[in-house]
């Protein structure tokens, strides 16, 4: 149970869609969501394949918990190869869209093949059709959201669609559900347009039963009290959001700033959670209208703003004067401090494009930083930008091309080749901040070391999420170590990329690990599904996952050359704050890494590895 | 001699008015520590999650000795996360 053991195949290319089983062995092996939609990835596809090719798959996946009572149990991923990288691509989303999946009777989606003409998937317990997307192709994501809901009558539809980006392109387009959740990175969503697939539509009411009800109630009530109790998920990220990461970064001297030509952003005040919640001078209401919590959550995390009414960017454009997903840390990073923009309503407004035509704001902010270099060095100018003078700290041609970037017209599509691609066409690829193609997130791995190893090592490209050591180098949770050491980050690495691959597996959210260890998780999943699921074997779970991923890029191509970071974090030493002076020591703690895993000093899994995991 | 004191998110409640964008600059004695400094502000110490001076991790045990210099930037947060 827990599992609805049932996978829907849908063959774009013939028009069909067909139910069939799980493979509960691998489901005893991989878990769920990531890991289990990655074996069939890997099983189903060649890794040579071109990730815009009709022969790459995308795999839409709940986890055995999704649309469960347990906290935040409505995740759900989207697996395929990524457009940006060329590597495996994850990519998580919350909102309420997973649950209705599961409900609706599905583990897994896994769409192959390429529509003939845009199409959209809908689905009602169990029965599934391809419609004509016609009407709906050339629509933002907001459009298409309300367009389908209005076509069918029916307002409790969930959908996860593309807008515009995915359509046309955009190396890191997203793939949308409930209007601003998002699986942001790694160009899912531009997969998703490679293959006419505009959105998918459920509605699902069938339930999950679990295998113990009533200790599944026991145990995730316990679970919930623990959130409640501890003071980040009870009360910090409720209140404050990621967003309370600003300041914090910015003091510890770890906020790339200007594409990390510095590691302090003067303007990080201006932008900030406290910043989000003053009122503004201009009309006297915060930026922050209220939190918000996705299916099932007891923390609620999530951002709801305004952009002041009176700014440039919203004047007689009624749409955008409404309460809608506000910035995360992530998204007022990269908007912000990466491009030098200090102006929240700017931020905001761009923040809503990103959602609106579906594309990553991490990606796209830290491209619009490259993009100012290229600019402010006069690699590019005018001419070439189309009369934006693109400089850092310039509110005006940030929201400009988001708006560009958005509809795939003018400089726009060159920002939407992604910063590697863009400073390559331009003949400077040591400024595109990115590992195997993925730009940067929030994090100098100068200011904190066990980053640069995340990065580097990352499967899908540069990303916090993997293995996010800022919890213990930096808020020192679950315990506190020194952000400025190389000494002991394998270690740490390794262990919290194992953990996330659990957490990434099971249909929960992993912010819920500032509050939960595995001991925690374990029982809830354990009380779902039969298995006999403790710690050991739910770690063994996040080790194998790692190890396919893996295996996966290196018969893709990648090797032991890209687990690297950029020249600059490797060679010019940060300028101000506490880690003045320093580099990150990647090649200190690289070697100890592929140790620590089991790998070769090439960074290939030994046999005995992949025999120990049963990979 | 002179510090800056900054407090966030729920810690901010326990700045003295004048303070803007979180954070105030005040005078005190020579030698005083972070304890003191937190103490004068009425900030209770179990609040203090993350306590960094001039970006520098002051651990527990520490502040009740740590001395302050002139100059120096004294910044807390209750627990908090992100990511």
């Amino acid at each position: 149970m827990a599992w609805a053991r049932n996978v829907l195949r849908v063959n774009l290319t013939k028009g069909t869609c067909k139910n069939e089983p799980l493979n509960m062995e691998w489901a005893h092996k991989y878990l769920g969501q990531r890991g289990l939609a990655t074996k069939y990835l890997v099983e189903e596809t060649d890794p040579k394949v071109d990730p815009l090719s009709p022969n790459n798959k995308m795999i839409m996946a709940t986890g055995p918990l999704t649309g469960t009572c347990a906290s935040t149990a409505g995740r759900y991923s989207v697996v395929t190869k990524g457009a940006l990288t060329g590597a495996i691509a994850c990519s998580n989303s919350g909102g309420f869209f997973g649950n209705e999946m599961k409900n609706a009777g599905y583990d897994m989606i896994i769409f192959e093949g390429k529509a003939k003409s845009p199409v959209y998937l809908y689905i009602e317990n169990e029965k599934a059709e391809l419609l004509d997307a016609g009407a709906f192709w050339g629509k933002s994501v907001w459009d298409t959201e309300e367009g389908i809901k209005a076509k069918h009558q029916d307002p409790l539809i969930r959908v996860a669609s593309i807008g515009v980006a995915g359509e046309k392109g955009v190396k890191y387009a997203a793939v949308v559900n409930d209007m601003d959740r998002a699986a942001g990175r790694s160009g899912v969503g531009t997969v998703m347009g490679s293959k006419n697939l505009k959105a998918v539509a459920i509605r699902g009411t069938l339930g999950v039963p679990v295998r113990d009800f009533k200790r599944f109630m026991k145990v995730t009530a316990d679970a919930k009290k623990v959130l409640a109790d501890n003071a980040v998920t009870g009360q910090g990220l409720p209140k404050f959001g990621t967003q309370v990461l600003m300041n914090v970064i910015n003091e510890v001297g770890a906020l790339p700033t200007r594409n990390h030509r510095d590691i302090q952003f003067e303007g990080a005040k201006n932008i900030s959670a406290e910043a989000m919640a003053e009122p503004r001078k201009g009309d006297g209401k915060p930026n922050l209208v209220t939190n918000a919590a996705c299916f099932g959550c007891t923390i609620g995390c999530g951002r709801v703003s305004t952009v002041e009414r009176s700014h440039y960017t919203v004047v007689d454009r009624p749409q955008y004067q409404v309460a809608s997903g506000g910035l995360e840390y992530e998204a007022a990073w990269a908007l912000g401090a990466a491009t030098g923009v200090d102006d929240l309503n700017a931020l905001t407004f761009a923040n809503f494009i990103c959602n609106e035509q579906g594309f990553d704001p991490i990606s796209f902010g830290a491209t619009v930083g490259a993009a100012m270099e290229l600019f402010e060095t006069g690699v590019i100018t005018t001419k070439e930008t189309g009369g934006i003078e693109l400089k850092f700290g310039s509110a005006k041609a940030l929201t400009d091309l988001a708006e560009l970037t958005g509809k795939g017209e003018g400089f726009g599509a060159e920002i939407g080749l992604g910063s590697k691609r863009l400073c390559e066409k331009y003949g400077k690829p040591e400024l595109s901040m990115s590992v195997k193609g993925q730009e940067f997130p929030a994090y100098d791995s100068r200011g904190i070391q066990g980053m640069g190893l995340t990065y580097a090592t990352s499967n899908r490209g540069a990303c916090h999420l993997r293995s996010y050591t800022v919890s213990s180098e930096i808020l020192g949770v679950p315990v506190k170590t020194d952000p400025h050491v190389t000494e002991g980050k394998a270690e740490l690495v390794k262990a919290f990329q194992d953990a996330t691959s659990v957490v990434d597996s099971s249909g929960l959210c992993v912010f819920t690990t500032f509050g939960w260890t595995l001991e925690d998780i374990a029982p809830q999943i354990d009380a779902a599904c039969e298995g006999g699921w403790t710690v050991e074997k739910l770690l063994e779970v996040g080790e194998r996952v790692w190890n396919l991923e893996r295996k996966y890029n290196l018969a893709a191509g990648f090797s032991k050359k890209d687990d690297t970071l950029p020249a600059r974090i490797l060679k010019d030493a940060a300028k101000t704050g506490p880690a003045k002076g320093m580099v990150n020591g990647l090649k200190d703690m690289l070697p100890k890494y592929y140790e620590v895993r089991g790998w070769t000093s090439e960074g290939v899994p030994t046999n005995q590895t992949l025999e120990r995991l049963g990979v | 001699m002179r510090v800056t004191v900054k407090l966030y998110a729920l810690l901010g409640q326990y700045l003295p008015s004048g303070a803007t964008d979180n954070q105030i600059e005040i005078e005190v004695a020579e030698g005083a520590t972070v304890q003191e400094v937190f103490a004068r502000f009425n900030v209770p110490p179990k609040s203090c999650h993350l306590v960094l001076v001039n970006g520098m991790y002051v651990e527990p045990s520490r502040r009740p000795q740590y001395a302050l210099q002139n100059n120096d930037t004294l910044a807390a947060w209750p627990p908090i996360a992100g990511g």
